[in-house]
């Protein structure tokens, strides 16, 4: 021990001596490199010696803009440097905040993992990682052509407009426009760095909406009928509501064409990917029924206590991270400073969901519930998502606080009056606040943003700020969004359930979805038979305290 | 020989513990257990409902000891797990026939 300690403590000195050396060498080749370089340029004045900028104030000048002749551009050359610099920043600010929202994966992931049991967790991790997958390829073979195969030139991206093609039907006299038909495979024509960028974004965001439903479905939904469904969600039903919203679809031209408003307006997809995602989970969760245990006979509901709160919470603060992708990055332009106005806004709402979720438990039952509470940070932000851009932070702050309570009312109507079966509140969370987002824009929009949204001159106001047909397409959205949402996800749930079945067998759901669905447990060591049973150390740890008694030997059930 | 078999909260196995090894006990044998005596359960909150947790976590501490000890530990025992709230457990002492020390095979007291 003493030789190991004193050879390591002989060791450390010589780094440190070599590094002075080191450093000593460069220094001192640094001085004497100036001299000569001196002398040189006055004997023949040739280009200066480099000079570091350590201040930064010297780095990028006339020098860098691109010029046949360098050092002078002509006027040309200098408006084509800032095109292409205007169109560099939005494209990386779409990419990255894009990348953002592709970790609120991540967060979904461990939201529905920790409010659910331990023995689905390997199945309940898998849809979430899968659909990731899935979902990226449905939308790639033709969700993107559905979605905005139709929109157009791409104004912040520097678009080339290659993606011009929409179907449209025409009624009254106006145009419907109802699907893209350009994009798929991102081929021909759509190889292009606009599109792709484009394709990226609004991929995580059908990721995002489709990743929602798994959790109001979770702990009895067969693999291979979510397999199927991942596929379905990416190519039909959600690029098609998009399309109707962000892709010059019908619902986004209720304006140009009936004068409502700017059409029907969702800036960040509190309908177009929260509402979709929460009305898909209220149509499967129904056509699945209750987990077995969760309704005693008389319909009184059971709690079943999630196995990880630590794990759930963490989740969603890892969502309200993506969140500052998800709303700033709608843009599509960094160089929309409007960016700042939507990142406050998003996060002031997420604070006053989570306080009033938690003030309302708190005062409703006693204890300020961390479940409900996460689920109420949530709720903000999926209710500012479509207003961020429009809104002021006083009323950013409002629609999130409503959003809190509307929330709890919501989770209690499903479980107690519906009687559908929602392990971690996906269907109020994204489906009730989200239509809650879009109409509170109908109400607050203040009118400092917008100019020319949607293709209507002037800037977006509510009915608190003078105009009223915003809010009758703001109603006309949430309608649209729930009877073609549900009325094709629930048929669509029903043909699976009589194919090939869409719930697991009675003993599978008792025993866990883990083994039988995916092959292994997710937590083998607490799991397995007894005499694999390690980690005694933990005494009196968490798990016996999160399986309560009725839980693990369920009765009832649908 | 007696086998002393105690159900304790988790919380006071420490406790428990050292006050054993304080009077000369010199092994002793501790599972996670669950179960409920007149504390009955108790109840928990989950987003707005109710539920009752029928079988609470304890502790269950087994000690065999020469006949002698036996008055010493179950009194010391009972000292370091009491709380004086309820669901402090119980004690039970049970005769034990023989015991081997299996690397030696002693036998019996000489086992312990």
């Amino acid at each position: 021990m003493r030789i190991g300690s004193r050879w390591s403590w002989r060791l450390g000195v010589c780094g440190l001596a070599l590094i002075v050396a080191l450093a000593g060498k460069a220094l001192s080749q640094d001085k004497p490199a100036e001299k000569p370089a001196d002398a040189a340029a006055q004997a023949a004045a040739p280009a200066p010696p480099p000079k570091p900028d350590p201040g930064g104030t010297a780095t990028g000048t006339i020098a860098d803009v691109p010029a046949k002749e360098a050092g002078k551009p002509t006027l040309v050359e200098v408006a084509d440097a800032v095109g292409h610099n205007r169109v560099a920043i939005n494209i990386m600010w779409t990419l990255i905040t894009g990348f953002l929202v592709m970790f609120m994966q991540a967060g979904f992931a461990l939201a529905e993992t920790g409010f659910t049991r331990a023995k689905n967790v390997a199945h309940t991790m898998m849809m979430n990682f899968m659909i990731y997958a899935i979902g990226m390829t449905g939308y790639w073979i033709m969700g993107f052509a559905l979605q905005m195969g139709g929109v157009g030139a791409l104004g912040t991206l520097g678009g080339t407009g290659v993606l011009d093609s929409e179907f449209t039907i025409t009624l009254f006299g106006k145009e419907f426009g109802l699907w893209g038909t350009k994009g798929f495979f991102l081929a021909g024509s759509s190889y292009d760095v606009a599109v792709f960028a484009l394709f990226l974004f609004q991929m995580v965001f059908m990721d995002t909406a489709a990743t929602i439903p798994t959790g109001a479905m979770a702990e009895r939904w067969k693999f291979s009928a979510f397999f199927i469904y991942g596929f379905f969600i990416s190519m039909i039903t959600y690029p098609l509501f998009a399309n109707w919203v962000w892709g010059g679809g019908w619902l986004s031209t209720l304006g140009k064409n009936f004068g409502l408003g700017h059409g029907y307006v969702d800036f960040a997809g509190s309908s177009v990917v929260h509402m979709v995602g929460g009305v898909t989970g209220l149509a499967g969760a129904m056509v699945l029924g209750p987990r077995i245990g969760k309704y005693t006979k008389d319909g009184t509901p059971n709690p079943i206590p999630g196995h990880n709160i630590p794990m759930a919470i963490l989740g969603c603060f890892i969502l309200a991270f993506g969140w500052f992708g998800f709303n700033p990055g709608s843009t599509l332009a960094g160089g929309d400073l409007r960016i700042a106005v939507i990142a406050v806004n998003t996060m002031l709402a997420s604070a006053a969901g989570a306080i009033l979720a938690a003030l309302y438990m708190w005062v409703v039952y006693g204890k300020p519930d961390p479940s409900m509470a996460a689920n109420g940070f949530l709720a903000g932000l999926v209710a500012i998502t479509a207003p961020c851009a429009f809104v002021s932070s006083f009323w950013a702050f409002v629609i999130g606080a409503i959003a809190g309570v509307i929330l709890c009312w919501s989770v209690f109507f499903f479980e107690r009056t519906m009687k559908v079966d929602d392990p971690v509140g996906a269907i109020s969370v994204h489906g009730t606040c989200g239509a809650w987002g879009v109409i509170s824009l109908g109400l607050f929009a203040d009118g400092t943003y917008g100019d020319g949204f949607n293709g209507v001159p002037s800037t977006v106001k509510g009915l608190l700020y003078g105009d009223p047909s915003q809010l009758v397409a703001q109603i006309i959205g949430p309608v649209v969004n729930f009877g073609f949402i549900f009325g094709a996800s629930w048929l669509f749930f029903k043909l699976l359930d009589a194919t090939i079945g869409m719930r697991v067998p009675r003993d599978v759901e008792l025993e866990g979805l883990d083994v039988p669905e995916m092959g292994a447990h997710g937590y083998p060591e607490i799991q397995g038979p007894p005499t694999l049973v390690h980690g005694m150390g933990a005494l009196g740890s968490a798990r016996a305290q999160a399986v309560p008694a009725r839980v693990v030997a369920p009765e009832g059930g649908r | 020989m007696k086998k002393i078999e105690a159900i304790i909260k988790p919380f006071k196995l420490d406790d428990v513990k050292e006050a054993l090894t304080g009077i000369g006990v010199i092994g002793m044998t501790v599972s996670e257990v669950r179960g409920f005596g007149r504390q009955k359960g108790h109840t928990e909150l989950y987003r707005g409902g109710e539920y009752t947790v029928d079988f609470l976590p304890k502790i269950k501490v087994e000690v065999v000891t020469p006949d002698n000890l036996v008055s010493k530990v179950v009194e010391v025992m009972a000292s370091a797990a009491k709380t004086g709230n309820i669901g402090d457990g119980k004690i039970f002492v049970h005769p034990v026939e023989s015991a081997v020390r299996i690397r030696t095979g002693e036998r019996d007291e000489a086992a312990l």
